[in-house]
């Protein structure tokens, strides 16, 4: 076998994870040494110690610890080397051979974990006509793909990197989809259009995050976009700074205490922290947020150690944004659809959508749904990618 | 019974042997993230020297010589406010002697002020002496842990005043450095009957139109060779990284607060985000390795990381370089400026004197950064006599 074989090889992958360190797990939780309850009555000062005490209760007690490798096990995953990372990644053919490829990028603090319950749906729809081939991969730096050891790895080559990986699975033309940081790769995709991206579907728009200038805000519901994506940049930015700026730095305590590593991934946006403490303080989950599903998630990012790997993406991040300052990228052609779930950090508007991209084909404001949408609403969301991408059959 | 309530106990420090074993058992235990992927601190502190310094503590390190240093001296606890604070309380042998309140940041605490208490109650024949005060913040080391909100730099500055007024100190000074320069100026804004004076080395001087400027709200002003030095120095420090910590702290401090109550390595790791920290090594003279992991020890054994990160939150990130932020022009007694060349900038004086209009003293030394007391406590105890000298 020749090298150039070996590296384009993409080699079956299965998940076995050694009782040794389950049970590794399961004594530093119960060793946890929390800090004193906040002073205030909502999540203001972060994940409230009520929240973080029951989660570590139902994680040490009642926690399934092979729920992991199962769910994982039951889809074919697979291994291949791209640009010198081993990317993992989920890949469901539906039985309807003329489905359209999908490439599902997820976020963080998310995994493929958020998109398992998608695939069902999505390969196999109501209708023969809807269904997907579906391609999720891990992030470099997540789950059970590798860590970049180099420095480059931002949304931009991993942008790349899904273009190669659609390339290797012999999909001529397919679309992608993504949410939070798959957004960002998402949208990166879609400006460097590679061949064969017939179009992408985004639940976040990214760039209203970086910055709003431009955006009108006129209508109430521009309004009330501008005030949710500035109370976001004033009060709910400091894990995205933290992780941006100093990853080793916070990586140490993720690495080291897995009470630490849950606090830190629920500290994400109100909606789904609150759905999410629900979950575990009154046992009332929001759609699939279950604790199970929750805990499932975390416990991948512990047991792969990618605390600090994962959180450098946004050193990445960071990194190529300076390197790009004055640097206007081209203007996206290729077809763009959207959907505004209504619990995400800001419900964005159809005029900020059209604003960003100049080709919306299809834009939907639907009633349920946070910012893990396919994760907590998958039966809605798949439908919503049904929707989105009809036209592009 | 308010007799209780004023009450002064004696204090010794005495960490419960099993609190310092679980300690030592979490070093050991540590898991530890892959190396960074650069040459540098720019992601933080490297994997190498946080593991070297974490080898030392788990081994060689001796908390108990770290409580010695303390038990040294006389401790007390008094409660004001509802809070038990805590405090070295160091008289000098001359009865003349000025007293000071001298209060310390984060990521520091009272051992970073302990070894100017040797020169600025002793000093050489014929040099100005305090009686020093040095408290714990709220939140901080052996004071307790405030249960509700309000615990910001104002109400901090009253307890101090408090503080002082019960060691029957009618006519005192105060100084600060970071948090501890924050709370110093609310002490002069405030300004009690007592309080004749205040020092401050990281001084909120930035005025208002330079800050606007290096937010990009407002255009960049005239400015002579100096002050645009000091300029350029503000906005790289502001894409630096650095201050990431105080962001993250003022927004989420109980977030942070998990892991660096859980993870003793996570908690040195925080602490070197700080750049007072920056480029420090195992071997460095200023600040030893016993020296700092006494200081992370305290913070560690008192359980003090989420407590001491909600000084931030309960501040509201108001920069303690900014005058606009820290109303400086409203403090009403006189102010003694020592700027200290490696802290985390050089303001000019003109800056200052825009900012203070009670300055009285300003000198801008060749050595010593922003653990100035700690760093150079000879040429700290000299400068707070040269400060305080006009007000004797």
């Amino acid at each position: 076998m020749s090298v150039v074989e070996t590296a384009t090889a993409i080699r079956p992958f299965q998940v076995e994870i050694g009782d040794e360190h389950v049970e590794e797990l399961r004594r530093r939780i119960a060793a946890t040494r929390l800090p004193g309850r906040e002073l205030v009555g909502d999540r203001s000062q972060g994940v409230q110690l009520a929240t973080i005490e029951a989660l570590a209760r139902y994680w040490a007690n009642d926690y399934d610890f092979g729920r992991v490798q199962e769910r994982l096990n039951a889809v074919p995953q697979f291994i291949t080397e791209i640009d010198g990372v081993d990317v993992h990644f989920i890949h469901v053919r539906s039985q309807h051979e003329d489905a359209l490829p999908l490439i599902i990028t997820h976020g963080w603090p998310g995994s493929v974990i958020e998109m398992l319950d998608v695939i069902e749906p999505l390969t196999s729809p109501p209708s023969a006509g809807d269904a997907f081939h579906v391609v999720i991969p891990s992030l470099p730096g997540y789950g059970f793909s590798s860590e970049p050891t180099e420095l480059g790895w931002y949304s931009g080559r991993t942008a790349q990197a899904w273009a190669v990986l659609m390339n290797r699975l012999g999909y001529a033309r397919f679309v992608a989809q993504g949410g939070d940081q798959g957004a960002a790769v998402t949208d990166d995709m879609a400006h460097q259009a590679p061949e064969g991206l017939a179009g992408v579907h985004l639940n976040l728009l990214r760039r209203a995050l970086g910055s709003t200038q431009g955006l009108p805000a006129e209508s109430e519901q521009e309004r009330a976009a501008l005030e949710a994506v500035n109370a976001f940049r004033t009060s709910g930015f400091g894990y995205f700074l933290e992780q941006s700026t100093r990853p080793q730095t916070i990586g140490y305590g993720l690495l080291d205490s897995p009470i630490a590593l849950a606090a830190w991934m629920l500290d994400h946006d109100t909606d789904s922290y609150s759905k999410i403490a629900s979950a575990f303080v009154d046992g009332k989950p929001t759609g699939k947020l279950t604790r199970d599903n929750v805990l499932d998630n975390i416990t991948l990012y512990w047991l792969t150690g990618t605390g600090a790997s994962a959180a450098r993406s946004y050193w990445e991040g960071g990194r190529a944004a300076a390197l790009a300052k004055g640097k206007t990228p081209p203007a996206v052609s290729i077809p763009v659809a959207f959907t505004t779930f209504p619990g995400e950090i800001f419900r964005a508007p159809r005029s900020w959508v059209e604003a960003v991209y100049p080709n919306v084909i299809y834009f939907n404001e639907v009633e349920r749904g946070g910012h893990f949408a396919a994760w907590e609403e998958p039966e809605l969301f798949a439908a919503e990618l049904r929707a989105a991408f009809r036209s592009l059959r | 019974m308010a007799t209780v309530a004023t009450e002064i106990r004696p204090f010794a420090a005495d960490v419960p042997q099993v609190e310092v074993d679980d300690l030592r058992r979490r070093l050991v235990a540590t898991r530890w993230p892959d190396r960074e992927t650069v040459q540098n601190d720019s992601q933080g502190i490297p994997l190498a020297l946080l593991e070297a310094l974490v080898q030392y503590w788990a081994t060689d390190y001796d908390w108990r010589r770290g409580e010695a240093r303390l038990n040294a001296l006389p401790q007390f606890i008094t409660e004001i406010h509802g809070v038990d604070i805590h405090f070295i309380h160091v008289r000098s042998p001359h009865e003349d002697a000025l007293p000071m309140i001298v209060t310390h940041g984060w990521p520091g605490s009272v051992f970073e002020l302990l070894k100017i208490i040797e020169p600025m109650t002793n000093p050489p024949d014929g040099e100005h002496a305090f009686h020093l005060v040095i408290p714990s913040l709220p939140g901080y080391g052996f004071s307790g842990h405030p249960t509700e909100p309000g615990w910001g730099p104002d109400r901090i500055a009253g307890a101090w005043d408090e503080l002082m007024r019960r060691l029957d100190y009618d006519d005192y000074v105060a100084q600060g450095g970071d948090w501890g320069a924050v709370i110093t100026e609310a002490m002069g804004r405030q300004g009690p009957a007592g309080l004749r004076g205040i020092h401050v080395n990281l001084p909120g001087a930035v005025p208002p139109d330079v800050e606007a400027a290096l937010a990009g709200t407002g255009p960049v002003p005239e400015m002579t060779d100096e002050e645009r030095a000091t300029f350029d120095a503000l906005r790289q420090y502001r894409v630096s990284g650095y201050s990431g910590y105080f962001i993250a702290m003022t927004n989420r401090p109980q977030a942070v607060g998990y892991g660096l109550t859980d993870s003793p390595a996570g908690l040195a790791g925080f602490f070197f985000w700080h750049p007072g920290f920056a480029g420090w090594t195992l071997d460095d003279r200023r600040k030893t390795k016993d020296e700092v992991l006494d200081d992370v020890s305290l913070y560690w054994l008192t359980n003090s990381a989420a407590s001491s990160s909600r000084l931030y939150w309960e501040n509201h990130g108001v920069s303690p370089t900014s005058s606009a932020g820290l109303h400086t022009t409203e403090i009403t007694v006189p102010v003694g400026i020592t700027v200290f060349p490696d802290d985390i900038y050089r303001p000019p004086e003109s800056w200052a004197r825009r900012s203070y209009p009670t300055l009285n003293y300003f000198n801008q030394v060749d050595r010593g950064g922003h653990f100035a007391a700690w760093e150079e406590p000879t040429l700290f105890a000299k400068e707070m006599r040269r400060a305080f000298s006009p007000l004797r």
